[in-house]
């Protein structure tokens, strides 16, 4: 009867849940009563397992309950109920649609990545896109989301509900986009798995030990992309990035809490086994796809995460990514980082003079990244009265309270380096 | 990215407001919370302070606590209530804040909450 048990439990929900609302999404419609129905039922079986085992067919028992609990849903409003089924009488279980990547799927895969893209879709906000993603394809709780997020599980739920709304308003079908947009349809997935990764990236310690389980699930969640599309470069692209991010996150901090910028972070203490999959990742991507955004940065912090010691890196090659990454996909971000890299090929003055091209943008112009850089720069010139001046400025502008004492630190340090 | 906006207003402003004026306030009000918290943005647990006269200041000098009587009540605005919004961008914060008619009879500051965590540097 038995075949996991405890923390097993959850993987094993996690895995299913998007199998699981596919299968009745294909079968009924209805994805914004569905998706409650499966939630239901995860909660059972989260409560009931644990205690009196696995059921031998798990998948088959989390169809079986969910679908109850959907029928019980149509019934209890007999008006909507006739209407449901006529409805979901007209909805084809496999809709015709041009062979692509994914269509060669098995029908449990092909529903995790039409679910992928249903959550992501473009007609829904950015925050409804994450937390949609996150219940309905990571099997998390409206409560855990919550949590992550660090806003009232109220919030969560309202952008859930308006999520489905609108889903269900703009009839979008449960089925792979078309080819000819797919593809753009995907780069949305991977931004809202990045998003997903990075509200967790920022988080490490403290009361938001629970944001870094985000990172965990966008890597989880990018991992299963990627079995889904094993050739897209991109997909492998994204985890490499997310995994050889990751690799530093240990190092990232003190234990109070302080900030330790890349070039003096402890490197023994780097992740080494998730800086090899994340370079292997990259290196065969790299080899075998079209190049993309999410590469070229995977194969920047493969450049850094390769030098045993700051000093080693080989900044000209990060320079030389960077030129290619702001061809193919401008960005003032980029830009931004560039200059750093330009700075150590070719000096300091020559990044401050790329960075003076941003202060009239008014995407990067007043924020504190681009001041905190300048800084940085203007140190290494030895105008330190002038770089002060700019971590002061960097400091007031950043909305981070670690970010700020960094800053400051930085600003006072260079105060006591004075005669 | 949570951002507060914290509602200013003049001690006796709500007395001075006409009753018709008064039933609009109250009635907008609830209608502007209603919208933007189903459009997942406005979090529970917004405020409204009572009159300042009703409560204390509190000061700590040389380990020695000082409590006075609320702030002073010459003080041309006051802090009069306050709620989060979660949203992309200041932009986005304060095109909601347009919306309240707290913003018509009087002014509504919006500042960023800071961060806990840290990008890195």
């Amino acid at each position: 009867m038995t075949t996991r048990l405890g923390a097993g439990v959850e993987d094993l929900l996690r895995q299913l849940a998007p199998q699981v609302l596919g299968t009745l999404v294909r079968r009924y419609g209805h994805f914004d009563l569905c998706e409650d129905a499966v939630q239901e039922a995860l909660l059972a079986a989260s409560v009931q397992w644990p205690d009196q085992g696995v059921p031998e067919n798990p998948r088959a028992w989390l169809i079986t309950v969910a679908s109850r609990r959907l029928m019980d849903a149509l019934r209890s409003d007999t008006a909507r109920r006739r209407r449901e089924e006529t409805a979901a009488a007209q909805v084809p279980s496999d809709e015709l649609h041009a062979p692509g990547p994914g269509d060669e799927l098995a029908p449990e895969d092909a529903d995790t990545l039409t679910l992928l893209f249903l959550c992501a879709h473009p007609a829904l906000s950015p925050a409804s896109q994450l937390a949609l993603t996150l219940r309905a394809v990571g099997g998390l709780t409206t409560a855990e989301i919550a949590r992550a997020f660090l806003v009232p599980e109220a919030t969560i739920a309202q952008r859930i509900s308006r999520a489905k709304q609108s889903i269900k308003a703009s009839g979008i079908p449960f089925s792979l986009p078309p080819q000819p947009e797919r593809e753009d349809r995907l780069r949305v997935v991977l931004h809202v798995l990045y998003l997903i990764f990075n509200e967790g990236y920022t988080a490490t310690s403290g009361p938001d030990l629970q944001r870094s389980e985000l990172t965990a699930e966008a890597i989880r969640l990018t991992r299963e992309l990627l079995r889904l599309l094993p050739d897209d470069g991109e997909v492998a692209g994204l985890l490499a990035l997310m995994l050889l991010t990751d690799a530093r996150r240990a190092t990232r901090t003190r234990h109070d809490g302080s900030l330790v910028p890349l070039a003096e972070q402890d490197r023994d203490r780097w992740n080494h086994d998730a800086i090899e999959e994340g370079l292997a990742l990259v290196t065969d991507a790299l080899s075998r796809a079209p190049v993309g955004p999410y590469q070229l940065q995977a194969a920047i912090a493969a450049v850094h995460a390769e030098a045993t010691h700051a000093d080693d890196t080989d900044w000209p090659q990060i320079l030389a990514l960077y030129e290619l990454l702001n061809r193919i996909s401008p960005n003032p971000m980029i830009t931004l980082n560039q200059a750093v890299a330009v700075a150590m090929v070719r000096g300091p003055q020559a990044g401050l003079d790329l960075l003076s091209t941003l202060d009239e943008d008014d995407r990067i112009g007043s924020h504190h990244r681009l001041e905190a850089v300048r800084a940085h720069l203007l140190e290494m010139t030895g105008d330190q009265a002038a770089a002060r001046l700019s971590y002061r400025a960097a400091a007031r502008r950043t909305t981070s309270l670690p970010e700020r004492r960094y800053l400051e630190d930085r600003a006072a340090r260079l105060m006591d380096a004075d005669p | 990215m949570k951002y507060v906006a914290l509602v200013y207003n003049n001690p006796g402003a709500f007395e001075a407001l006409s009753h018709g004026e008064r039933d609009e306030l109250m009635r907008d009000a609830d209608a502007y919370l209603k919208e933007f918290t189903e459009s997942g943005e406005l979090l529970s647990g917004g405020v409204a302070l009572a009159d300042p006269s009703t409560g204390k200041t509190v000061r700590v000098r040389n380990g020695v606590p000082a409590i006075t009587d609320g702030p002073f009540a010459e003080a041309k605005e006051q802090l009069a209530g306050y709620y989060v919004l979660d949203v992309e961008s200041l932009e986005r914060a304060t095109e909601i804040v347009t919306h309240d008619p707290a913003a018509r009879f009087w002014a509504v500051e919006v500042r960023p909450i800071m961060d806990t965590a840290g990008g890195e540097m």
